[in-house]
């Protein structure tokens, strides 16, 4: 069994009206089973409305099951005494930088999960220059979090969670709200987290781009895991993809359409070099270039130089 | 940029009253204010004057700084200054029309004054010194003998500090919406009062909405970081008294027992 594994997960939101009567229900997850092995990096995509986020909340114990089990290290997160250490094992990094930085300096949000979980004076600065560094803030240790940009905040948020020594992030579109060097900074130093220190990482995202850096990509619509695979493996379906209202990486997308129009180009291509190679066996392989598809192998050079 | 104000006032320099632990400076704030009430004389007058001076010179902040309190409270001063002379029955200056100036009026407004100058320029002094999270941090463990009255200390003090973090934020939103429906040929300047404040509504609606997510969005990362109360969690940065601050407790008492030793004798 993995670090978060979810068997028959099932979860319902209740609205209530004053009186405390059932309002509405909505099932935001209908019949999840997963199992997530330590050390890995999975990436989670779905159209908007598909339960990422409840799951996502369901693996910090934040929302309970409705119905199913979910375990974090083999804690089940219906149990109300697991809480605290659930939340300290599985650290949850939000979408919106600025709502959830609690403190003025950034030393001092970095250093509210360990003030939270009784950890002595000496070591809470410890475990806040230690995150700090590890995800490149240090020199901005004393600034307020007001002055940063969105992707240093970003990194901000994430060396909180580091500093409560968890074993596991997930991440809820932590690259929604920034701009592309952001992004870049941010998920940088979350594969480098997972790499260097064997954090499993839980990235939940609508950037195809950053799903294929994963080891292990899961798709979810209707509260409920329609794909799983490598990310080879998932990308080339790409017509099950576009069914569930999704994206594929560019060049991805750029393989699919060129083999429609006739090219001997195998599925999953997921970089722009692959796309290279397979291109020029095709060449050798004598196939000539139309103008019309020579038009798109234009636009791939472009892109590769 | 509206993100670059710093609430309270705090002006950074490094100097003794700067260092002194903020459950101090409170308390010396409290015991000079209390002071200020009880001037009654010239020798009273000069003991707070000198305690005064004394602060401000060890602060290293400039007079001005301190000076800049006042403008806030200039129309309140104005007001009893002009009521006082008026209003005070006692021996005629002179007389203009209907308004009598006596010497009795003359003297009230100026110990009103003097009173006012002194409790706002004392208690600039303590937020200009200290910063807004040292403030908090002090009034959390200075008050948190009410615990026990099950007055809920830490919780005020995590508001406050919370607070501080998002108002900037907030006068940003407030900034960018008001923008956003002036774009819109909205109209916040022109018209009486009441017309102005309807004005206003379009702006408050989505300012209050956005807040109301914020506080939700940031009541789940505060959850999500194993925050549950102020119990069993440790200090990053826990207020210890050091022989500096014993020494600004000594002078305050000191200058507390003049008093009563003042008001007994005369
Ligand atoms: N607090 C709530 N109360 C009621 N229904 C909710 C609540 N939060 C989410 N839902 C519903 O649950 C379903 C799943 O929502 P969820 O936020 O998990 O989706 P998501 O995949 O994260 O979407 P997005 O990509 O927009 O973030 C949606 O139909 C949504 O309307
Ligand atoms: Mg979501």
């Amino acid at each position: 069994m993995g670090i978060i594994n979810a068997v028959k997960l099932i979860y319902d939101y209740v609205t209530k009206d004053e009186r405390g009567d059932v309002e509405n229900v909505t099932s935001a997850i209908r019949g999840v089973d997963l199992d997530i092995q330590a050390g890995q990096f999975i990436a989670i995509l779905g159209h908007n409305g598909s339960g990422k986020s409840t799951l996502a909340k369901q693996m910090n114990a934040l929302l309970v099951p409705t119905g199913g089990t979910l375990t974090v290290k083999g804690m089940d997160t219906s149990d109300e005494k697991n809480v605290w250490n659930i939340r300290q094992t599985a650290g949850m990094v939000f979408q919106n930088p600025d709502n959830q930085i609690i403190g003025t300096i950034v030393e001092e949000d970095v250093g509210f999960g360990p003030e939270n979980l009784g950890v002595p004076t000496k070591e809470i600065w410890d475990r806040v220059y230690d995150s700090l560094k590890r995800v490149g803030m240090m020199e901005y240790c004393d600034h307020s979090p007001n002055k940063l940009s969105g992707g240093q905040k970003q990194r901000v948020a994430i060396a909180g969670t580091m500093a409560m020594k968890p074993e596991c992030i997930v991440l809820d579109e932590p690259t929604a709200m920034l701009d592309p060097n952001g992004r870049k900074e941010v998920i940088g130093t979350v594969r480098e987290l997972n790499q260097k220190e064997g954090v499993t990482v839980i990235l939940i995202t609508h950037y195809m781009d950053e799903a294929i850096q994963a080891d292990q990509v899961y798709v979810m619509d209707e509260g409920q895991i329609v794909l799983s695979g490598t990310p080879r493996e998932v990308f080339s379906q790409v017509g099950r993809l576009k069914e569930l209202r999704l994206d594929v990486p560019q060049i991805t997308e750029l393989a699919y359409e060129l083999k429609k129009e006739g090219f001997p180009l195998p599925d999953g291509i997921l970089t722009a070099k692959e796309l290279e190679d397979a291109l020029i066996r095709c060449k050798e392989q004598g196939y000539h270039v139309k103008a019309k598809s020579g038009e798109a192998k234009h636009v791939d050079k472009d892109r590769t130089s | 940029m509206i993100r670059d104000i710093t609430i309270g006032q705090y002006y950074p320099a490094n100097s003794i009253i700067h260092r002194l632990d903020p459950r101090v400076k409170l308390m010396a704030t409290v015991v000079f204010i209390v002071s200020v009430f009880l001037i009654h004389d010239l020798v009273g007058f000069l003991i707070a004057t000198a305690a005064l001076g004394a602060c401000i010179w060890l602060s290293k902040v400039p007079v001005r700084y301190m000076l800049k309190g006042l403008k806030v409270i200039f129309i309140i001063l104005i007001f009893t200054v002009l009521l006082n002379m008026m209003f005070t029955p006692g021996r005629e200056i002179f007389r203009f029309y209907f308004i009598r100036v006596t010497w009795e009026g003359v003297i009230l407004a100026g110990k009103t004054t003097m009173r006012l100058v002194y409790l706002i320029v004392g208690s600039t002094i303590m937020t200009l010194t200290t910063t807004p999270n040292h403030l908090t941090d002090g009034l959390e463990k200075a008050l948190s003998p009410l615990k026990k009255l099950r007055f809920p200390v830490h919780e005020l003090s995590m508001t406050m500090s919370i607070a501080l973090r998002f108002i900037p934020i907030l006068l940003e939103e407030t900034d960018k919406i008001m923008k956003a429906q002036q774009a819109r040929c909205a109209d916040f300047e022109s018209g009486n009062l009441i017309h102005r404040v309807k004005n206003l509504i379009p702006v408050l609606v989505p300012l209050f909405i956005s807040a109301i997510r914020r506080a939700n969005d940031l009541a789940m990362a505060m959850e999500a970081r194993c925050y549950h109360g102020g119990a069993g969690r440790t200090k990053m940065k826990p207020l210890i008294y050091n022989r500096r601050d014993k020494i600004g407790y000594a002078v305050v008492i000191a200058y507390l027992i003049l008093w009563i030793v003042l008001i007994c004798v005369f």
